[in-house]
């Protein structure tokens, strides 16, 4: 037997798990728990005694049982730590009951495993290295797979990498030869080939192995892998061969090692701790010295009365055991029931996210949740968010949108009436076109009318798109075509032609058969001139029934118009126009062309594309150059527009979110065109920049230049800091990612507004948090949807995994998770604040409590001889941290509210407090420990002061030790209730209950503990009897108490009244915020520059067109053609106007609900318009918003819709007609 | 404190309907829409405002300065007499006394006093002890309530606590500890010295001087109220520096073992190294008289208690009470300055936020 500890090589034998279990490599369950029942109590106690505290408090627990140093009974350190220790460990056990649920749930998903020849259901964790299992259409690949044979032809088959890479386009994996035609289970069973290949690894696109099969060598690539978290499509099904299982697979080991998070605020309550455990050494050797001191000079002398204790011989020893009976005394700085606390807050908080409606979808219904308990407060101090793309910002969904034909633009009608209607009805095509999606929507009438008229034009452009692309077609039943597109932007737009008529039927190698309005016709496909990068084109050649042949080719816009024909000049013109238009709106855009091409003229080029295509140096180059030569002189048709469907509301949170000024980057798998355009669909990136930085080198030292050419000047940063942006692709990030560089990198990209990393790996994605993280001390928030974004949701501060989508990992490993992007402002902004302000506020007072309730003790030893005696009882002590005063502070850091959640979304500037941790810092916490000092002061030396030489009205003397101890925990008890009742700015009634519960609760246990029937039954005990009846009696006591609380509390009362006079912070805040959204409303530069972005090209592979000339992808069966008969052509017209009535009348019928605008009592506070833009929630009801009656009815009109979707209140967009100018862009928000 | 009234908010609570147009086929997880859940519970929103802390601190003035006057003429009324009989000097009559302390031989002196002001009602009697640490750790610790509360078992077997006053001979000490074996034991005795020279016993009360929850709940001799002290305390050892057995405090079966008031004083600790306690009080005779009348006496103290060592003072006070009890300069005087700080404080706000204040920052969130 070997045991590998470290795996060099990986050798696996297919269907001979005897030899593969030699090698003991990791079975295929995946365990994330942590514990199992029996190891539960050892292991749990174990991990919590590493924290500091609790071991320190362990400690404490064992110097009290030592009698001479003992200042404190045992149970005043045990109930408060074995309280902590189980409520810990409760949650403990529920974080890992669901641990273990999430893990039974993927280990227990079934697959089908060949075993002895026959397919056998297994679970996913017992599948091991070396079986062959069988994946079937859009199932989870269960492992890391070598692709034996699959059911498409030549044994391809289609993978979905979005799990994984976050790359949506589909990818194409091929078995090898030899191992295709084992097709059949029999044939499976009896391969025996073994792979020799790399140890598991996290590089996703490399694969390197050896397979030995029948005595030859095969190499291996990745080109033959299937990997875990992929999706199997378009493909029936497929076998493979397990290479890598369970913690092996890319997936895992790319998934990053899980740290234990803590918050900045944890980590500054920490060193607060140390610090106060210095203190706490310091006050203890001072409290010592002065007990050498005193043993000597008085302590000596007064053995008569007070003799040594036995082990004590000398003042030294004394001093040494009242160092640590003091230890143990002030211990209560620093409390054990903080750290409680500060737990039950947050799992207060948690909920509170968890329970909020307007972080629910009902279109996924599912609900914000907050999977760690510990991050709340870090939401309100994020400064940097990385969000992934596809998923997240995007709904992974293209439509075609706007088209622009000869000139004509179509499918703008809902720009006239603001954006996004729903109202208005898409067209119906399924009435007159059979072979119509019935998922595709467009909405103006005036294409299909054109359609229908016939406009040359218009059919040479629906045709461009049923020919020119490289989608496969499937018809299982007659009529119901399923495309199979490699990028969704591609079957939009053959999708759109299908629905206009132009329906792509099938392919087959020379071929091509569409319907075109209802006719089928055969072109005979002579060439597909491929698509690459550099080309940013593809084109067909086609000859088309009649005999003529014609190029068509799509392309960017900027690429095909230098080779468009001279007399295109002017229709170049307009299509320019619409095409900075569509790009304006964040559009995915592309031109498309034809050139007519003779017979000779075709020939001559067949003969020099034969040439190059035979060639076998420099074939790329020279078929691109052969390419070059034929589109040339083309005729321009039109452009189209895609949108890639972003989530509802994204670019409204993102420009609340940079309003908080919190720093967006984008970072995503897919190619760069695409990430930009994205960023100006979701206005993270504006024409109104100053500069766009990209940055594309493929070596070290280009890419330094790019980044030290773009930096900003440095004069310029602080100025115009944010004008900036920065697109920076995968390999460029490898090199900047260096240690030499990454200090540039980071600087250069912090002083941009906008980042957008494109072609990262799940791995580098990690690195740019991490690099963010390291060198800017600031708090990151990671977003993502898919498995690609594990690694980063894992490194930043906070991770953020959007649900309700198919994978789960990105939410399993997330923080906090929920379904839309929008989302995340209210995370943020009202719940992430909230719990920033309301930790601050706790932690100041709670060691404030603790610093006025310790250091009395501190000034008591000066007269007590430093013997270590406490002032107060033991009980109270015990009790005063977990009892008297824990629940009105727990309630202030549960419920405690500044301004209203409304606000604070519509002053995002409120958040800045958060990120510049203005609220709770080591400048405030020494303020608190300050007051906290003082207050003790005046708690002890008030009472000494009057105590000292005051009776009782019957004569008894007051300055006994009990009456001193109940007079100063009553004071202390009531300072410090007064003291939370400033604090708390927002009195629910559980405040109320919990403040005067609390002192309710003081005096009835000080009476029941200084009562003769508990001293009866332990008279040992409970020796303060009737201590709190002869004590609070007494009219001086009284007079003392109020005393001790006007002195403490005054000056706090008077201070707060300063800073609130003079230096108001809020409105300060909220001033600025103001400015902002001034700024933001002045008419934008759109026209100024255009920038025209063309993404779709790129956004598929290479390598298709040669599949298909070759014929490799074809199904023999769809070689057959079926013909459909036009039967509804004829009655279109008829059709259409039905439609249109329709649409006007239900337009109509909509009822303005009057409820709604009756409601509107509420006057805003923002007297103009102009700043209503931030007003919230109040979208339905805002009068003075709208100022045309048109208006009105629009905003009245939607109001239905806020209630129908969930998912869609959030957002509503309303164009405001203002006579100032002439239409602004409103955002309102709900 | 400016109150503002913040009520549920609407705009998410007036279509309750919306989620159950799902039916209930699907069970939805939206959350409920409970104002708690929602965080919309209606709350007071105090804010601090011009408005509410100026008047705060002008009525905290206005009605500590009242206070502090009368506490300070009522303290004032007070009639106080302290008399330092330690004998560290040499002129004092007691200097012998302190110098020379055996446990066998009792030393006694006598101090001559006068007072020039009648003493009106009752006067209570103290012995003060100075830099005596009664609120030691160790001291205050030292002791077995259980004992002293007629405990028979921790009669026979006194708390570990409190050693090394826990046996003596193998015999048990009670009551057990360093508080009561350092038992303050000087007698003292007051004569009123007539104009003719003529000395006049006082009668000192000894009655009452300590919580009756301690001379009744707290302290009880073992074996009940009624049995033989001697017999009960037959096993025991008395404390050592202890000149007779604890049931020979006093002859009266009510006062004496563990439920002598003397003892009962003794050991409620201090809480500071300085105290008095109360000692005798001197009851009220006739309406007519002053219960001491102005002009000479004489204490006669029976030496017994040893300070010199540790330089420790002790002291007779005599002092008559009013309603918030003796004599105490200290409130009236801090009440009468907190009062005028915070008076004072009001004005200077007031002054600082006429000047230079926001004085509505309120209206600039919404301009």
């Amino acid at each position: 037997l070997f045991v590998f500890f470290t795996e060099e090589e990986r050798r696996v034998r297919a269907n001979d798990r005897e030899y593969n279990e030699k090698f003991q490599y990791a079975s295929n369950c995946i365990m994330t728990s942590k514990y199992n029942i029996i190891t539960f109590l050892p292991v749990n106690l174990f991990e919590q005694f590493q924290e500091v505290a609790n071991t320190y408090f362990l400690f404490l627990l064992i110097l009290q049982l030592i009698p001479q140093i003992s200042s404190l009974s045992w149970f005043t350190t045990i109930v408060p730590l074995v309280l902590v220790l189980s409520i810990t460990a409760v949650k403990d056990a529920t974080d890992d009951y669901f641990r273990h649920k999430s893990d039974n749930q993927v280990n227990n998903r079934q697959s089908q495993v060949l075993i002895g020849g026959i397919l056998q259901k297994e679970k996913w964790m017992n599948v091991r290295v070396g079986d062959i299992i069988k994946l079937e259409n859009n199932q989870f690949v269960a492992a890391d797979l070598l692709l034996l044979s699959s059911s498409e032809p030549h044994s391809l088959c289609y993978i979905e990498t979005a799990e994984l890479d976050g790359e949506t386009n589909m990818k194409v994996r091929q078995s090898l030869s030899v191992t295709s035609e084992l097709g059949d289970p029999n044939n499976l069973a009896q391969f025996d080939g073994e792979v020799v290949c790399e140890p598991p690894n996290n590089k996703l696109d490399r694969f390197c192995g050896t397979l030995y099969w029948k005595d030859c060598k095969y190499p291996l690539s990745n080109q033959n892998m299937l990997l875990r978290g992929c999706v199997l499509r378009n493909t029936e099904s497929c076998y493979g061969l397990v290479i890598f299982a369970g913690p092996d697979t890319k997936l895992m080991q790319n998934s990053g090692r899980t740290k234990f998070k803590r918050t900045s605020i944890d980590r500054l309550m920490n060193t607060l701790v140390l610090w106060i455990f210095g203190f706490l050494v310091c006050m203890g050797v001072i409290l010592a010295i002065g007990n050498a001191v005193w043993e000597k000079e008085v302590g000596a002398l007064f053995q008569s009365f007070l003799p040594w204790d036995p082990p004590v011989d000398n003042f030294l020893f004394s001093a040494f055991l009242s160092f640590w009976s003091y230890v143990i005394i002030l211990n209560t700085v620093v409390p054990i029931s903080l750290y409680v606390s500060v737990e039950v807050i947050r799992l207060g908080h948690s909920y509170f996210i968890n329970w909020d409606r307007r972080m629910f979808c009902s279109r996924s219904n599912t609900a914000a949740e907050a999977r760690t308990t510990t991050l709340n407060e870090e939401l309100g101090q994020v400064e940097y968010i990385f969000s992934d793309k596809t998923g997240t910002l995007t709904q992974n969904i293209m439509t075609f949108n706007k088209c622009s034909i000869n000139g004509r633009a179509y499918g703008e009608v809902m720009d006239i009436l603001g954006a996004q209607q729903k109202r208005v009805q898409p067209l119906d095509f399924t009435a007159w076109n059979p072979l119509a999606d019935r998922d595709f929507c467009f909405y103006d009438q005036s294409l299909l009318e054109a359609v229908m008229v016939g406009e040359p034009a218009v059919h040479e452009f629906l045709r461009v798109l049923s020919l020119c692309h490289t989608v496969m077609s499937e018809e299982k039943r007659e009529g119901v075509l399923v495309y199979k597109a490699q990028s969704p932007d591609e079957g939009a737009l053959v999708t759109a032609a299908r629905n206009f008529g132009f329906v792509f039927r099938s392919r087959t190698p020379g071929t091509v058969t569409t319907h075109e309005l209802g006719k089928a016709v055969t072109y005979t496909l002579l060439a597909i001139l491929d698509f690459n990068n550099i080309r940013k084109r593809m084109s067909v050649i086609v000859r088309n029934p009649e005999g003529r042949i014609r190029l068509y080719c799509k392309g960017a816009d900027t690429v095909l118009f230098e080779r468009l024909h001279s007399c295109n000049h002017e229709l170049m013109n307009i299509t320019s126009d619409h095409l900075n238009e569509y790009a304006g709106d964040g559009l995915r855009t592309l031109a498309l062309a034809y050139r007519d091409l003779s017979e000779e003229q075709w020939e001559a080029w067949a003969e020099r594309f034969r040439g190059a295509d035979k060639a076998t140096d420099c074939r790329d180059d020279r078929l691109a150059a052969v390419y070059e030569e034929i589109e040339q002189d083309m005729m321009l048709l039109g452009a189209t527009a895609v949108e890639d469907k972003l989530q509802d509301g994204v670019p409204e949170t993102i420009a609340i979110l940079s309003l908080a000024n919190i720093k967006i980057w984008v970072l995503t798998g897919d190619k760069q065109e695409t990430a930009v355009n994205i960023g100006y669909s979701c206005k993270m990136l504006t024409d109104d920049m100053t500069e766009i930085f990209i940055v594309n080198g493929h070596t070290v030292q280009s890419v330094r230049e790019e980044l030290r050419y773009n930096a900003p000047p440095s004069s310029l940063l602080e100025s115009i800091s944010g004008e900036f942006a920065l697109i920076i692709s995968g390999h460029s990030l490898a090199h900047a990612l260096e240690a030499d560089m990454e200090r540039e990198f980071l600087e250069t990209a912090c002083a941009c507004r906008a980042v957008i990393c494109c072609r990262v790996t799940p791995l580098q994605k990690a690195l740019v948090v991490e690099l963010v993280k390291r060198h800017k001390k600031a708090v990151t928030l990671a977003i993502g949807d898919g498995a690609n974004d594990v690694s980063m949701i894992k490194t930043a501060h906070i991770g953020v995994g959007i649900s309700g989508q198919e994978g789960i990992q990105a939410v399993l490993a997330s923080d906090y998770s929920f379904s839309q992007f929008r989302f995340l402002q209210r995370l943020l902004l009202v719940h992430g604040r909230w719990s920033y302000l309301r930790m601050c506020r706790f932690l100041c007072y709670f060691f404030y409590k603790n610093f006025a309730f310790t250091m009395v003790h501190f000034w008591f030893g000066f007269f007590c001889g430093f013997s270590a005696q406490t002032v107060y009882d033991q009980y109270f002590i015990t009790l005063y941290n977990i009892v008297y005063t824990s629940l009105p502070v727990l309630a202030m850091g549960i419920f405690d509210q500044d301004v209203p959640e409304q606000r604070s979304l519509e002053y995002p500037k409120l958040y800045e407090p958060g990120q510049l941790n203005l609220l709770f810092n080591k400048r405030e916490f020494f303020i608190c420990i300050a007051q906290g000092i003082y207050t003790s002061v005046v708690l002890f030396f008030i009472p000494y002061g009057v105590l000292s030489h005051a009776t009782q009205s019957n004569g008894v003397p007051l300055a006994d030790y009990q009456t001193f101890a109940v007079t100063t925990a009553t004071a202390l008890v009531i300072v410090v209730s007064v003291q939370i009742a400033l604090d708390t700015g927002y009195w629910t009634a559980i405040n109320h209950f919990f403040i005067w519960g609390s002192l309710g609760t003081y005096f009835t246990i000080l009476f029941a503990m200084h009562s003769s029937i508990l001293f009866n039954i332990f008279p040992k005990q409970f020796h303060f009897l009737g201590s709190a009846h002869n004590t609070l009696g007494q009219p001086v006591v009284w007079l003392t108490i109020a005393l001790a609380t006007v002195i403490s509390i005054a000056p706090v009362l008077a201070f707060r009244f300063l800073k609130l006079d003079l230096k108001p912070q809020l409105s300060d805040t909220v001033r600025n915020t103001q400015l902002v959204l001034q700024k933001k409303r002045k008419p934008g530069g759109r026209v100024g520059r255009g920038s025209r972005r063309s993404g779709y090209a790129f956004a598929h592979q290479e390598g298709f067109g040669e599949l298909i000339t070759s014929g490799k992808n074809m199904r023999l069966s769809s070689m057959a053609l079926a013909t459909f008969a036009s039967r509804h052509s004829s009655s279109w017209i008829d059709t259409l106007r039905r439609k249109k009535h329709a649409n006007s009348t239900g337009a109509q019928n909509t009822p303005p609900t009057g409820e709604d605008s009756a409601a509107s009592s509420q006057t805003p506070p923002l007297s103009t318009s102009s700043s209503a833009a931030g007003k919230a929630g109040q979208a339905c009801n805002e009068p003075v918003l709208t100022h045309s009656p048109d208006d009105i009815a629009l905003s009245v009109i939607r109001c239905p819709e806020r209630e129908v979707g969930e998912c869609s209140t959030g957002t509503v967009q309303v164009n405001i007609h203002l006579k100032t100018s002439s239409s602004t862009n409103c955002i309102l928000w709900g | 404190i400016m109150a503002s009234s913040y009520g549920a908010k609407e705009e998410d609570g007036h279509h309750p309907g919306s989620a159950g147009l799902g039916g209930a086929a699907i069970r939805t997880k939206k959350p409920d829409n409970t104002a708690f859940k929602q965080q919309r519970l209606p709350a007071w929103q105090p804010i601090l405002t011009a408005g509410t802390v100026l008047p705060a601190f002008f009525i905290i003035g206005l009605i500590f300065i009242p206070i502090g006057i009368g506490l300070y003429v009522t303290s004032n009324n007070i009639k106080e007499f302290e008399l330092d009989y330690t004998g560290t000097d040499m002129s004092s009559p007691c200097f012998n006394c302190s110098q020379s302390w055996n446990s066998t031989n009792t030393c006694k002196c006598e101090l001559f006093f006068s007072l020039d002001q009648p003493f009106e009602s009752n006067v209570f009697m103290y012995y003060g002890l100075s830099n005596f640490y009664q609120n030691h750790r160790r001291y205050v610790k030292s002791r077995d309530d259980s004992q002293l509360n007629g405990d028979e078992r921790s009669l026979k077997e006194p708390s570990k606590e409190c050693e090394p006053y826990r046996t003596n001979e193998n015999k048990p000490i009670a009551p057990c500890g360093a508080i009561a074996n350092s038992m303050f034991n000087d007698t003292l005795d007051l004569f009123y010295i007539d104009p003719n020279g003529k000395k006049r016993p006082i009668s000192l009360t000894k009655k009452g001087i300590a919580w009756w929850t301690d001379k009744h709940v707290k302290f009880r001799n073992p074996g009940g109220s009624n049995s033989n002290l001697t017999t009960v305390f037959k096993d025991t050892a008395k404390p050592v520096n202890w000149h007779k057995p604890v049931y020979e405090l006093d002859v009266d079966i009510e006062n004496n073992g563990f439920i002598n008031e003397d003892f009962i004083v003794w050991m409620r600790t201090a809480a500071l190294p300085t105290f008095r306690k109360l000692y005798r009080i001197i009851q009220k005779n006739n309406d007519m008289t002053p219960t001491l009348p102005r002009g000479n006496y004489s204490l006669a103290v029976t030496y017994n208690y040893p300070v010199r060592s540790f330089e420790g003072r002790k002291r007779m006070i005599l002092s008559t009470i009013s309603w918030m009890g003796g004599k105490n300069p200290f409130l009236g005087i801090a009440y009468i300055t907190v009062g005028s700080i915070c008076f004072f404080l009001g004005v200077v706000l007031l002054f600082i936020h006429h000047k230079y204040g926001n004085r509505n920052n309120s209206s600039d969130i919404a301009s």
